[in-house]
Formats: structure tokens, sequence, C-alpha cells
């Protein structure tokens, strides 16, 4: 009769139960720090929820309807910015995976990836110095020649310092990391399909319309969903380049414009004091909330693209 | 019955008129039309700036130039080769004019930078603070001192913990924890910065009292935008490196722990240490959550935990929002200061290239 023998059971040592538990507890680490931020931001916004301009002098009436223009304002500059940022960053991608020569193609993605490494002050500080100045006359003849349209009218600002311009500033700083998805999802597009398509005769237009753009949909939704995310919490260049005041306007050359929650932020918290502070700290956890759930809903259609797609 | 084959006959026929047969442009085409182009719009330029007495608008006749050139081009092809060669170099055109329109920003940039940032890019600059300073004279000694201390406290919190997530993830991450943490991670690394200096300001707030502004606030505001790069590059680099490797070490009897330390750190070392140093270069330029979280000072301040401190960023932004008299002095402090963190951060994502270029593990034979 013969017996199974019995299990060798692995030697438990010392370094290997303190190493994977501090692995676990590193990643708990991740869980525990988000859930911190939230609830720290809630606890210290609970009291601005239902201040009036009594306790809190940067209130005109209550909380929400300081909060209302600030959101107006972060969402258009938001979006202003990823209209502009959209085609032109499906542009690059698309130049830098099938149109330059393959051995530029590395070197020119990496100059674009340069624009990344700046700063975001400095780019505020070029937005006010350079930018500014130069768009007025290209404003001015906007506002003579189209100035019928609702978005152009008004009297155009003389520094130049509107939301256009914020939002000019914006789209330039997400451009990055909407080419960088956009150019690694390009890529993906299964070579079969390219050539099957200029086989048939294709123009390379038509064999991107029919081969590269269907693949690359949701990557290009979801750049655009991660590029909106980091235009709605860039605070510096919009608190530099912005000549803000406390509005709901869709007019983009005037000096009058809507403010967004985190210029607002990084303009007032220096000076704020007591209620106020809470009143701030209120409106960047709204802001907290919005980009969380547009991340979110970018990393939901990443994943769902990873498991339903042919190419993995 | 037999089969009868339908051949027109090819002397009498007529040329089929398709995008194989047709016409093209010879390739030079492009070249000339663009040349031409330009030429066209300097003519213009020419002669309103001579009329008006101007000066030549070289950015603006550039720029018509290309723009002239986008239709002309679909014109000729139209004419030429038909419709649909047609839209493929309108297409051509648009697609490179959007990468060169993504360099004018950079160029501008970097050239405005430079020229308004050497200035005041002298010794003064690197070895005194705004103590006592209100016009002229003066350095950012005290916000280089801050930045790099505040940077140094965030990579010390940060790199241990993204390491240890990373290594979590991928040698022993199962179920539903590991597939939270990834999703957070990558929820994390869109958090505004801004709301990073507000938590790091609450935290500090609640327990230190309202108002509270240190360094070492700045340093956790700034750690927790630095984490989730640093996770996320190590997490690709330990998935790169073969699983062979860590078989070979099992079978030889090495305890996992030390298969980690001993054989899959080493193999991936170079890409980790590129990872943390393009996380650093990406939070060394953070403005707002310093800003909310460690305050702004004119003075030195070597202590994290006591008092406010200044960073490079901040500087450059309290330059500018606070002029005084010269204004022309808090101007040029501020370029000065974005050129040294320009090149600060510029030397960063080179040496990190290079390393990962030089150390990088040979697996191939």
């Amino acid at each position: 009769m013969t017996s199974a023998p019995a299990p060798i059971k692995a030697k438990l040592r010392v370094g290997d139960l303190v190493f994977s538990r501090s692995a676990v507890f590193a990643g708990s680490m991740i869980l525990v720090t988000l859930a911190a931020v939230a609830v720290f931001l809630i606890v210290q916004s609970i009291p601005a929820l239902s201040a009036t301009k009594d306790d809190a002098s940067i209130l005109d009436t209550n909380f929400w309807a300081y909060v209302g223009p600030l959101v107006f304002g972060t969402v258009w500059a938001a979006a202003l910015a990823l209209v502009i940022a959209l085609p032109v960053s499906i542009g690059i991608a698309l130049f830098i995976s099938h149109y330059a020569p393959r051995r530029l193609a590395s070197v020119l993605g990496y100059v674009v990836d340069l624009l990344a490494a700046v700063p975001s002050v400095v780019f505020g500080l070029w937005g006010i110095g350079v930018l500014a100045p130069a768009v007025v006359p290209v404003y001015t003849w906007l506002n003579e020649h189209l100035g019928w349209i609702p978005l152009f009218s008004g009297t155009v600002s003389a520094t130049g310092r509107t939301i256009l311009t914020a939002a000019l500033v914006l789209a330039v700083m997400v451009l990055p990391i909407m080419t960088a998805i956009c150019r690694e999802v390009f890529l993906q597009t299964p070579v079969l399909h390219e050539e099957a398509a200029l086989a048939l005769g294709a123009t390379r237009w038509e064999m991107i319309r029919v081969a590269v753009l269907p693949f690359g949909r949701s990557g290009i939704i979801s750049a655009s969903v991660l590029g909106l995310g980091r235009a709605l919490g860039e605070t510096m260049a919009v608190a530099m380049v912005l000549s803000a005041a406390h509005v709901v306007t869709f007019d983009l050359l005037t000096s009058v414009n809507p403010t967004t929650i985190a210029a607002n932020i990084a303009l007032s918290f220096p000076e704020a004091y007591a209620l106020n502070v809470n009143v701030l700290i209120a409106t960047g956890l709204i802001l907290f909330v919005v980009t969380f759930a547009v991340n979110a809903f970018a990393r939901w259609i990443i994943s769902r693209r990873k498991e339903f797609s042919g190419a993995n | 019955m037999t089969l009868q084959t339908m051949n027109p006959s090819p002397e009498t026929g007529t040329p089929i008129a398709n995008s194989l047969t047709a016409g093209r442009l010879p390739s030079s085409a492009p070249w000339v039309i663009l040349g031409t182009a330009v030429a066209v719009a300097a003519a213009v330029f020419g002669v309103v700036a001579i009329g008006s007495g101007s000066g030549f608008d070289w950015g603006g006749a550039l720029v018509v130039g290309a723009l002239l050139y986008i239709p002309s081009i679909w014109l000729f092809s139209r004419l030429v080769e038909g419709a649909r060669r047609a839209t493929d170099r309108l297409v051509t055109a648009l697609v490179t004019g959007a990468f060169l329109l993504a360099m004018i920003p950079l160029v501008s940039l970097t050239i405005t930078v430079v020229t308004f940032g050497l200035a005041r890019f002298d010794a003064d600059f690197f070895s005194m603070s705004m103590r006592n300073v209100t016009g002229e004279g003066g350095g950012a000694l005290h916000a280089i001192v801050g930045t790099l201390l505040m940077t140094g406290a965030a990579a010390i919190i940060s790199i241990p913990i993204g390491l240890m997530t990373s290594i979590y993830l991928v040698e022993y991450g199962r179920g539903k924890l590991a597939r939270g943490v990834t999703f957070l991670v990558d929820v994390m690394t869109g958090i505004p910065s801004i709301v990073a200096g507000l938590f790091a300001y609450s935290l500090f707030a609640i327990f230190w009292g309202p108002g509270t502004r240190t360094g070492i606030a700045g340093a956790v505001a700034l750690s927790l935008l630095m984490i989730p790069v640093v996770v996320r590059s190590s997490e690709e680099m330990l998935r790169l490196v073969p699983n062979e490797l860590r078989e070979a070490a099992y079978a030889l009897g090495v305890p996992k722990w030390l298969t980690i330390v001993k054989v899959v750190l080493p193999t991936s070392i170079a890409g980790i240490t590129t990872g943390i140093m393009l996380s650093i270069a990406r939070v060394i330029g953070e403005t707002a959550p310093l800003l909310i979280a460690a305050g702004f000072t004119a003075s030195m301040n070597y202590n994290l935990f006591d008092g406010r401190m200044q960073s490079l960023p901040v500087f450059v932004y309290t330059q500018y929002a606070n002029q005084g008299n010269p204004a022309e002095a808090f101007l040029d402090r501020a370029w000065a200061a974005a050129l040294t963190l320009i090149l600060i951060v510029m030397a960063l994502n080179l040496i990190a290239r290079l390393v990962a270029r030089l150390f990088a593990p040979k697996l191939g034979r």
C-alpha cells in the first residue's frame, strides 16, 4: 500500500513575512491616503456649506451662489481648451505615428513630451508676457468681422487676458498627454488592417479613416477625457493669465471673464482667514469630486477597451 | 457551349480615368507650391509694411504663407490627380501643420525664458535671499534651498511607498485589493495639484491649528502627487523583468523576498531610477500646492518643521504677483527663477534618459 507523501511545507521565513506584509501595507496606504484626502476635505468643508455672508466675508449670499459661477468657469475653460487641443493632438499623433519618417518619429515624440516638462507657472508667465499681447490684434479682428457671433461680441480686452487666452494656454498644457495616448493607440492598429486597406487601393488618408481611426476611437475618447481632467484642475496658468470676475458669461474676448475653482483658490487662499478658508476648501472638494468622476470615467473606458479589443 | 469573353478591344477603347492612370503631381510639387505660397504672402506683407511704414512681420508672413499652401495644394492636386488624392494631400498638409503648430509655443517659450531670464542669471541670484530686499538686487537662494528640501522630503516619503506598492502589484497582488489599488493609482494621477495642497493644509490645520504652513506640509502635498507616478513607472519596469529569472532563483531555493531584492530589483533598477527622476521632475515645478501648504517668505528657512518655506515656482509667482518698485527688477527675478526651474527640470529629464540608456539590462545575447 502506497501512501501519498506528506506535502512539503515551505519554510516560513521572517524575511518573506516582513517583505510581503510591508508590500501589502504600502498598497493599502494608497487606499488610506485617498480616503484621507476625501475625509479631511469633507471635514473642513462642512462648516462652509451652510455659511452665509455674515459668517464668511467672501460670500455674497450663500455658498452655492458663490460656487455656481466658479463651476461654470471651470467647465467652460476646460471645454474650450479641449475643443482647441483635441484636433491638434489627433493631428500630431497621426503625424508621429503614420506620416513622419520612422527614424524621426521617436525624436519628435520626445519633443512634444518636452512641453509636458515645462512647469505651469512658467506657462503662466509666458501666457501674460508673450501670448496675451500677441493675440490682441487677432481678437480685435475677430470682434470686428465675426462680432455678430455671440461668442465674439462685446468690447475687446486691451490686455488680451481673456478666457480664450487662458484656454489656449490650457490647450498647450494638455496637448502632450492627449498626444501621447492617441499616438500609442494609433501605433497599436493591426498592421494587417492597414496593409489590407492600402492593398485595396486606399490612399493614406483613406487607410487612416477606415483602419486607424475606428480602431483608435476609444483611445481618442479616453485621451480627451483625461485631457479634460487635467484642464479642470490646472491652476497657476489660469490664475496668472485670466483677468477674472465673479460672473457667468460666454463672451470670449472681453475683460470680464468667469474664473475657475482652482485659480480662485490659488488667488484667494493666501489672504483667507476664518470661515473663508473653509469656503475655499469646500470649492476644492467640489473640484476633487468632479475630476475624480472624470478620471474614473476615462480609466473605465480604457480598461473596457483592453478587455474587448482584439489587439491584445 | 463556348465560353465567351467580352474583352473590349484595347486598341479602340479610351483610357479609363482612375486614380492609377490619372496624372500625378511631380514629387517636388508640394515644395514648389509651399515656396510660392510663402513668397506671395511675403510680398503682400512687404507691400503692407512699406505702405504703413511699420516693420516687416516675418511670423505673420510665414503663418499666412502656410495657410495659403493648404488650399493651393488641394486645388492643384484636385485638378491634376482627382478628388481622392486631393483629400489625401489636404490631410497630409493639415496633419503636418498640427505638428508645426504645437512647436510654436515650445520654441517661443524657450526663446522668451532664455532671453528674459539671462538678465538676472548672475552670482547674486544664487547667493542671496530676498530678506530686506524691496527693489533691485536680492536672489532666490532661499527658494532654491526650500525647493531642494521639500522635494527631497517628498521623495523620501514617496519612493518607499511607491516602490513597495509597485512590488505589491507585480509580485504579490491578487484579487480585489490589487485591482482596487491599480484603479485608485490611476485615478490619483489625475488629482488636481491644488487639491493635494488643500489636503495637506487641512491635515496640518486639524492637528496643529489653522494657518499652519510648514515645509513638511508642502512635502506631503508633493508626495501625494509623486506616489502615483512612481508606482506607475516602477510597475511597468518590474513587469518587464522576465519570469525565467524569477523561476531560476526559486529553483535554486532562494526565498521570494530575496529573489525580489537580489534578482528582480537589480534587473530593473535603471528603469526604476529613470521613473523616479521623471517623477521628481514633475513635482519640482508644482506651484499651487506649495503656495497653499507651505506659503511663501522672503527669508532663509532650513527647518522643514517650522515656519513657512519658499520654493522656486512660488518664488516665480510671488515675484510676478506682488510687483514692487521698480517692477522691472521683480519681473527679471521671476524670469531668472523660471529659467533656473526649466534648467533643473531639463537636467533631470536628460539624466533620467541617460540612466535608462546606459544602465539598461542587457537581456539579449
